[in-house]
């Protein structure tokens, strides 16, 4: 007990040295022990241990995946980027991940267009509007459905949810195709929509669960502040409740987001697979790095495999600059940064 | 500034745009009970709360004040489990009736908490005028609002330049300070404070008391304080709350300050004033 009172206390004094170092004249700042007791120095290694070991999985998985890849990187170039057609095994290989990478950000922007409301209103209907009685069986429901395997989810869109949807497709084609191109569609059902739309069926457990762990985190005492003003219940959860929010809304996305670019099932059991870049949502065929890497893994060839490596280093360096910019955008946040009022 | 109409009936506050015209309402509660699920905490509390007057509550602590004052702006329904009888009074209108929503009644009779409680992520401007917004109530001359309900709450000199500053950078006192402008923003009837000093520093309890003395013409108050020089110094009508071992808080005596504190009729409050308990 003494100890650990005594290593708190080594903190504001580390800042009182840190700031008269400014001043002129007195005593410089002066040197601070903290002397650790076994437990704590234990514990300080176990952790950073722990931290040690994710870190280095990290860079050695990204290294792996390099140096698998490299063969395929040298053989494409920087065509390996442009290119649509996947034939590393052929006689003259040629490859690129242009339209597996195009097919993987459009179900995923798919997904995430449907999983961000959902989920953000989904979280503050819990917290905020359903009777007290039914947010614990609610909040359990949202944890049950994110662990969910994804198959389940991904054989459920396949024979419920895509043959329901597409008679609606179809009218909203014909009805909008002429004036929005991107509604145009030959054939549809098996479209990189329809994957991406069961693919935020798994995606809104994993973020409504995350943001409304956080939401549930606002200070009361701002909230009954803005009631006290007269406001109605919606201007207190748009003026408090969801500026605090902002950094767990902004985190439980990107965790979704993250399990949408790596979806394998969805869009390899909903899509027609082709190596093409469909920017028509609808329509029929498009593929995701995922997919590709699942339907062709068992016939690859050496060239192939390295080839499909390096599709997988692509989504990995994606997917690591999308949790990037997000992580600086919730640092800057209250509900991410821990700041007190 | 201040119209002295005794016969005002006015279904709102003074509208922003306009000068201070009111001089407060005044709140009466009868028989007020409450409950916080099985257990009851508070019981037959009869308490007038005159217009431009300010009316202090003490008593130990636990002893149903604060939930009271929860009461009179509808706060207390906010806790789950917790209900209530008897009526309060807004110059004659039940405030928990159908004829007044949640939102005008907390509109009309404000709010000012123990921990003082800014919107972190305003600047003190917009926090000054977040009442507007919530309240959905336009005001063409949103800046000068701003600037009379920080100089009535006292901050006006000292923030002035700086108003688009987070509001979270200024000092408890001054949060507090802001969060009774933020209040007279929307131009309540009432303003309840519930031990607004309890978490401040002496000098800037003091401002804050100059603060309800200047407020006092405009706006009816009714403070929690267990400071009992406090409620000397700013008060002139006290209520004096106990409630005896597991049963329910209840008014012991009121009646003006002076009386309360020099020759009380209940030995139980002459005890409590003079410091011998609670």
């Amino acid at each position: 007990m003494r100890t650990r009172a005594r290593a708190r206390s080594a903190l504001p004094a580390g800042e009182r040295g840190g700031a008269g170092a400014g001043s002129t004249g007195g005593p410089g700042p002066r040197k601070i022990s903290a002397r650790l007791t076994r437990g704590d120095r234990l514990y300080h290694a176990t952790a950073t241990a722990g931290a040690g070991a994710t870190l280095a999985l990290i860079v050695l998985i990204g290294l792996f995946l390099l140096i698998k890849a490299l063969p395929a990187l040298r053989e494409a170039g920087w065509s390996f980027l442009t290119t649509k057609e996947w034939s590393p095994d052929a006689e003259r290989p040629r490859f690129g991940v242009a339209a597996m990478m195009a097919g993987t950000l459009v179900s995923a922007v798919v997904a995430m267009a449907v999983t961000f409301p959902v989920s953000v209103s989904t979280a503050v209907f819990i917290n905020e509007y359903a009777p007290r009685r039914l947010r614990r069986p609610l909040t359990s429901l949202i944890d049950l459905m994110a662990a969910i395997p994804s198959l389940i989810f991904a054989m459920w869109g396949l024979f419920v949810l895509v043959p329901f949807l597409v008679p609606l497709e179809q009218w909203a084609v014909d009805r909008f195709g002429g004036a929005l191109p991107f509604m145009r569609a030959t054939a549809i059902g098996a479209s990189l929509g329809n994957a991406g739309l069961v693919i935020s069926l798994m995606t809104i457990p994993i973020a409504t669960s995350i943001i409304r762990e956080v939401l549930a985190q606002v200070p009361r005492h701002e909230c009954e502040g803005a009631l006290a003003l007269g406001a109605t219940r919606w201007g207190m959860i748009r003026t408090v409740v969801l500026p605090f929010g902002r950094g767990g809304i902004i985190g439980g996305s990107m965790l979704g987001l993250g399990r949408a670019l790596g979806e394998t099932l969805a869009a390899t059991l909903i899509l027609s697979l082709t190596f093409e870049i469909k920017p028509r949502v609808l329509e029929n065929g498009g593929i995701t790095v995922a997919s590709a890497l699942a339907v062709q893994f068992k016939d690859a060839q050496t060239m192939g495999l390295s080839a499909l490596m390096a599709a997988g280093l692509a989504l990995f360096v994606v997917t690591f600059a999308i949790n990037f910019l997000a992580a600086i955008v919730v640092s800057r946040s209250r509900s991410g940064a821990g700041v007190e009022a | 500034m201040n119209n002295a109409d005794p016969t005002r009936t006015k279904p709102l506050a003074s509208p922003p745009d306009g000068p201070v015209r009111s001089r407060g309402g005044t709140l009466t509660a009868s028989q007020v009970s409450a409950w916080f699920g099985a257990s009851k905490v508070l019981e037959g509390v009869d308490l007038e709360m005159g217009a431009g007057r300010v009316t202090a509550l003490i008593g130990p602590s636990g002893c149903g004040k604060s939930t009271f004052l929860r009461i009179l702006n509808r706060m207390h329904e906010l806790v789950p489990s917790a209900s209530l009888a008897g009526s309060v009074l807004l110059d004659g209108q039940d405030i928990y009736g159908t004829s007044l929503r949640v939102t005008q009644v907390r509109r009309r009779i404000g709010m000012v908490f123990q921990k003082p409680n800014p919107f972190p992520a305003m600047s003190i401007a917009d926090n000054v005028a977040a009442g507007l917004k919530l309240t959905g109530t336009r005001a063409a001359n949103r800046t000068e609002l701003i600037e009379e309900s920080l100089s009535r709450a006292g901050l006006w000199n000292e923030v002035k330049g700086r108003l688009r500053d987070p509001a979270g950078g200024l000092s408890g006192g001054q949060q507090q300070r802001l969060c009774i402008a933020r209040s007279l923003t929307v131009r309540p009837d009432v303003l309840l404070m519930d031990e607004p000093c309890s978490a401040l520093d002496p000098t800037s309890t003091r401002r804050i008391e100059e603060t309800i003395g200047e407020l006092r013409e405009q706006v009816t108050i009714v403070i929690v304080t267990h400071n009992m020089q406090q409620a000397q110094r700013v008060s002139q009508r006290c209520a004096f709350f106990l409630a005896a071992e597991n049963e329910p808080g209840r008014v012991v005596e009121s009646g003006p300050t002076s009386t309360i504190f020099d020759s009380p009729r209940d030995a139980r409050t002459s005890d409590y004033v003079h410091g011998r308990f609670g």
